[in-house]
């Protein structure tokens, strides 16, 4: 029987020929992934060697990335005792993927992890972090895993107790209107099969809407698919995907990629026409409490966000700068942005977006997780009303629970910035 | 087990609630239970107080643990020696779940008030207060065997290469 491309990325990591539905396995891990919470992976690490007599070394250190990105820099000398802790591990281990507080190699850990040509077709790729979905976009199988689970990966350099997920194919074909993004896609994918929809489930993108999205769209579905409950997003390599790799990743080796295959069997299909949809609002406080921007249009705000890791890229900075040039963020809202790397900050330097986007108001920060967490910046004042580019929305997210957040793509989140109330960026004249 | 349900919860809990973001920065099991629905305050007050004994239960609904892959969202319930009754659990919550020997109870119809007290055996939760009965679901064996040892620590312990 054909298999989806979950499947056949779990049976090459498994070294078998099948791997079928709801079969439990123990894959190969390519690719493991921690941020600041890497401080509590090493406790847990630590403890697995307790008592045993032998030395604590981690399976494979050039396997192993460790990229500073929750809070940076530190915020309390508590987060900096974690990264600190941290950094000593790096060295002893041998560990190379790392990314420290820097300006020139820092950044959102699935923004690095990309750029850096780490993430390939056909890798397993787990991270201490729910959005590593994102990495789907390259034709990785990759989910998030808890810091205990990431303990034994270091150890065993396999992941115990994978299940072989059913898949769901979502068929995207049509061009997107103007002023209509990815981010409006899988915002309406997410309203459709709900925040629990997809639940132990992977999300497999397919149409020519796919096919002619660069990268930098992809991962924005790929990051978001875990708010269906999805365990990953995918996206079968194609062209688009070695050109990312060779142009903007830099890689040089060979690159093998595969797809599915064409009789796979899939649980669902659903189909959807690009060419109809419109701006999309995720409303307080679920992420698929999702609404076209017609019914929401004019609330007011407080507080806009543009960055994290799924709309912190190249092309959203433009977007919104385009939007913004020459205009003025209104008075009584405040604009954040948050580019998603350094590498990223200097291309939008080069180009003179930062310096657009600054003039028009924004307060333009380092790359980072920022207020998405609600740990760092950007909190939240009681009753405060936030429309942000992030991707949720819940309950205190954006560190307090008596505020709301809206979510929605980069055009939105610029063009509300002018009236400083949720707006339609196809009526911004 | 006998146990009482100290907290009744709806659907799509996300890790937001149960382990609120801005006391991420803590993430030792022994210093994790503090911040265990802090936004709760009074749910939080009467865990921090004993008021909620030992081995209660939360009754949950659908999608419990949604979200963020903090791990601090489990150890702050275990802390506490509490189980979750819920409909349906989040992939990484429950995977998480397992491995820090936190108790869940996977039970789709279940219906519970605070105060009930409910008996958990034999593949279903018998709420005492009402009479009702509702059926578990098992758990995957492999999923099983980690409990059996003790969690994924002590689990990933007995296969260590050469050990």
């Amino acid at each position: 029987m054909g298999m989806t491309y979950a499947q056949k990325l779990l049976a090459k990591a498994t070294g078998a020929p099948q791997a079928a539905v709801g079969e439990v396995l123990e894959p190969q891990v390519s690719l493991a992934m921690s941020h600041e919470n890497g401080a509590l992976v090493i406790n847990q690490f630590n403890e697995i060697f307790e008592g045993t007599g032998r030395e604590a070394k981690v399976w494979d250190a050039s396997r192993i990335a460790i990229i500073f990105d929750h809070r940076v820099p530190a915020e309390s000398s508590k987060t900096a005792g974690n990264q600190k802790k941290i950094r000593e591990f790096v060295g002893k281990q041998g560990i190379k993927k790392f990314h420290d507080i820097r300006g020139d190699i820092g950044g959102i850990c699935h923004q690095i992890l990309p750029e850096n040509g780490y993430v390939r077709p056909g890798q397993v790729l787990v991270g201490t972090d729910s959005h590593t979905t994102t990495h789907g976009a390259l034709g990785a199988f990759s989910f998030g895993i808890g810091a205990t689970e990431m303990a034994s990966v270091w150890a065993l350099g396999r992941i115990l107790n994978v299940e072989v997920p059913a898949t769901i194919k979502v068929v995207v074909n049509g061009k997107f209107p103007a002023h209509v993004y990815p981010k409006d896609l899988i915002l309406y994918i997410i309203g459709r099969l709900s925040a629990q929809g997809a639940n132990y489930k992977v999300l497999e993108f397919h149409g020519d809407t796919i096919k002619n999205m660069p990268t930098s769209g992809r991962l924005v579905l790929c990051n978001m698919s875990v708010e269906a409950g999805a365990t990953s997003g995918l996206i079968p390599p194609d062209e688009e995907t070695l050109r990312y790799l060779r142009v903007e990743a830099g890689v040089k080796e060979k690159i093998e990629i595969f797809g599915p295959d064409a009789d796979a069997v899939y649980e669902q299909v659903l189909t959807i026409d690009a060419s109809k949809l419109e701006p999309q609002i995720a409303c307080p406080h679920t992420v698929d409490n999702v609404k076209s921007i017609g019914e929401v249009k004019g609330k007011k705000l407080n507080q806009i966000v543009i960055g994290s890791c799924t709309n912190g890229r190249l092309d959203d900075l433009e977007v919104a700068a385009k939007i913004l040039k020459g205009r003025r963020v209104a008075d009584g809202t405040r604009m954040l942005v948050f580019p998603a790397s350094w590498r990223i900050y200097h291309k939008a330097m080069d180009m003179g977006i930062i310096q657009d986007l600054s003039r028009a108001g924004a307060v333009v920060c380092n790359p980072g997780c920022g207020p998405c967490l609600g740990i760092h910046q950007g909190a939240l004042a009681d009753g405060d009303i936030a429309l942000a580019t992030t991707n949720r929305n819940f309950k205190g997210r954006m560190g307090n629970p008596k505020a709301e957040v809206y979510l929605c793509s980069p055009a939105v989140a610029a063009a509300s910035a002018i009236s400083g109330t949720i707006t339609d960026p196809r009526e911004v004249k | 087990m006998k146990t009482k349900v100290a907290f009744k919860i709806g659907d799509d809990v996300s890790t937001d609630i149960v382990y609120p973001g801005r006391f991420m920065a803590t993430v030792l099991p022994t210093e994790t239970p503090a911040f265990a629905f802090a936004d709760n305050a009074d749910f939080n007050r009467k865990l921090k107080s004993g008021e909620v004994a030992k081995g209660s239960a939360i009754v949950a609904g659908k999608n419990f643990g949604c979200g963020s892959s903090r791990e601090q969202a489990v150890s702050c319930l275990k802390g506490y020696d509490l189980a979750v009754v819920a409909r349906d659990i989040s992939r990484i919550f429950l995977q998480s779940a397992i491995n820090l020997g936190l108790n869940i109870i996977i039970c789709p119809d279940i219906d519970a008030k605070e105060g009930d007290e409910l008996e958990i055996a034999g593949g279903k939760v018998v709420n005492l207060t009402s009479g009702k009965s509702f059926a578990t679901n098992a758990l995957p064996k492999a999923r099983q065997a980690i409990i059996d040892a003790g969690g994924l620590i002590p689990y990933t312990r007995k296969l260590l290469p050469n050990a």
